[in-house]
């Protein structure tokens, strides 16, 4: 009867959407009244008894070698298996690139519905009704499960982690690990960078920086700000900055906490990657930029004199020398 | 070599989005249908530069519908593809979607099933996995790259802050985006051949949905832009600070 959660690493790290995974599980337990409990696959680096804090009262691992990278029909069959041996009635998952592959064939093996890009916790008022975001963004659908088992992925950035105190018994679980028929033959990661998908702040350029030279202010910004980068679609398919940095409804879709969107006009397929965004500042010297609509906040003005200005005072804010 | 490439009709990106009977149904007044841009400008263009490369390839469009949906598989069809299917049925639970396919998928014996990333309206992107679990075949999501060597074939996917380059042997589920090949624009020719392809339409397979949407709601509206002055960067940095609390 309990509530699983599975918890997502890259390099042997958890990731910050686990964090937000695990806080929700267990805000559902609660709700349940039953416990929450994690399941991790592979090897891990962190202090996975410190799961304990958000929450879990137990973390099973499965720490067999070949789990160190995703296989999506290995990692399923591993969860079903689980899943069942646990006796677990919900699992959640985090709507990221792990829970994409793995959450649908999960329930599929489960029998059990999903609702996949939750944002908010079940309704169990009247049955099991999950929020999720529909139309890019532009709407909310309640759906209702009426399974016996539940799978919920939870969107990124769409649910507050909450830290307390406690530790989690770490339980190692005998299953049965089949043979991947998937070879990983490279693996490449832009090093150094804030992972787009994961970053609570992220700073965009687009068109009206005129050129990828003069990228500078942007790159400044982020780093103050601790934020990652990324572009519009001009941007990307004029190579100014590398494709994996688009967003829009063609590139990929982010959900921060804090977008600035410096020289974008804000194309309806642009804010569909971005109308998640908790809030939206939007810098343009084009008083007319439908951007401004979206937005929370913005600054009618030229991206080259207002981005500097706005670096030093958040240096100013932070006490950066 | 047989592809099977998954279609869905979505409402075009700029469509306006609302709600009828009570907000239980979506209200496609005025809305103008379109293949869902990622079935569209990556898996099916990729599985017609497979088969410009190679032309024994036969490529087979699939769609979950209503006869609604029929002038968007024809457009498909223009793009290229051999023979279509739709499976007469209206269903928003991707578990009754991706079992209909599946059975097309069985049926056909494809060595390459395609689906798109997600779909523009329901953004689940679920249906891929779960075709690939109901075929037991392996699944590779959130492909920007996929080359074929005979019966191997190569995908780079996405993984947080970087891809990931996997290899694996047919038969096999992909879910393509932004990467995997350009959009195309379809031709008279093609348009003109697409009146005479098959569309075979099917009645769906008896299946349970997992999942049923109960209303849906849109967003609060946004309370408005607050401007502040180009002058005045300061201001902006306090309001971020104190009122968003968002630096």
């Amino acid at each position: 009867m309990s509530v699983l959660i599975f918890v997502d690493q890259a390099d042997g790290h958890i990731k910050k959407s686990s964090y937000e995974a695990l806080t929700y599980g267990a805000d559902v337990a609660k709700q349940l009244n039953t416990t929450a409990e994690a399941l991790l696959l592979g090897a891990s680096k962190d202090d996975i008894a410190a799961l304990g804090k958000y929450g879990v009262t137990k973390v099973y691992q499965i720490s067999n070698e070949s789990l160190n990278h995703l296989d999506a029909q290995v990692y399923t069959q591993v969860i079903a298996d689980a899943v069942n041996q646990i006796g677990a009635s919900v699992v959640i998952f985090s709507h990221n690139q792990t829970g994409k592959a793995v959450a649908s064939r999960v329930a599929v093996k489960l029998k059990a519905g999903l609702v996949a890009g939750a944002c908010a916790l079940p309704d169990t008022s009247n049955g099991f009704v999950v929020k999720k975001s529909v139309f890019s963004g532009k709407a909310f659908a309640n759906v209702s499960i009426a399974s016996a088992i539940k799978v919920i992925s939870l969107n990124p950035n769409s649910y507050k982690t909450v830290a307390g105190e406690g530790n989690a018994a770490v339980e190692a679980l005998n299953i049965n690990v089949p043979a991947s028929k998937v070879k990983v033959t490279a693996v490449n990661k832009v090093s150094g960078e804030v992972p787009l998908t994961e970053a609570e702040i992220v700073v965009s350029g687009g068109r009206g920086l005129k050129g990828p030279e003069n990228w500078g202010i942007i790159l400044d910004l982020a780093h103050v700000l601790g934020a990652a980068t990324a572009c519009s679609r001009p941007v990307g398919d004029a190579h100014w900055r590398p494709h994996h940095e688009h967003v829009g409804q063609t590139g990929i879709q982010i959900a921060p906490n804090l977008y600035i969107a410096v020289g974008i006009s804000g194309a309806i397929q642009h804010l569909a990657g971005v109308n998640r965004s908790k809030v939206i500042v939007v810098i343009n010297k084009d008083p007319e930029a439908p951007f401004f609509k979206a937005a929370d906040y913005g600054i009618v003005g030229d991206a080259f004199e207002v981005l500097p200005k706005l670096t030093a005072e958040i240096k100013k804010l932070k006490g950066i020398a | 070599m047989k592809i099977l490439v998954c279609v869905s009709k979505t409402p075009d990106t700029t469509s306006k989005i609302a709600f009828k009977d009570s907000n239980t149904k979506f209200d496609d007044a005025g809305v103008q249908w379109i293949i869902n841009p990622y079935d569209e400008w990556y898996s099916l263009v990729r599985a017609i530069e497979l088969k410009e490369k190679d032309a024994s390839v036969v490529i087979h469009l699939v769609t979950v519908g209503d006869a609604s949906a029929d002038a968007v598989i024809r457009k498909a069809l223009a793009l290229g593809g051999d023979e279509s299917y739709r499976i007469n049925a209206d269903s928003n639970d991707s578990f009754y979607i991706a079992a209909q396919i599946a059975e097309i998928a069985k049926q056909g014996a494809y060595d390459l099933v395609f689906t798109g990333k997600e779909t523009i309206d329901y953004n689940g992107s679920a249906v891929g996995g779960m075709i690939a679990e109901l075929i037991d075949a392996p699944y590779i999501s959130l492909a920007t790259k996929f080359e074929l060597n005979g019966s191997t074939a190569t995908v780079t996917r996405e993984i947080e802050g970087g891809e990931e380059v996997n290899e694996v042997n047919l038969p096999v589920v992909v879910s393509c985006q932004k990467g995997v090949a350009e959009q195309r624009i379809p031709n008279m020719r093609g348009i003109m051949a697409a009146r005479s392809k098959p569309l075979h339409v099917q009645e769906p397979v008896t299946v349970d949905a997992l999942t049923n949407v109960v209303s849906y709601e849109l967003p609060p509206a946004k309370a408005g832009v607050k401007l502040v002055d180009a002058d005045n960067v300061a201001e902006l940095v306090r309001l971020l600070h104190e009122e968003a609390k968002a630096i």
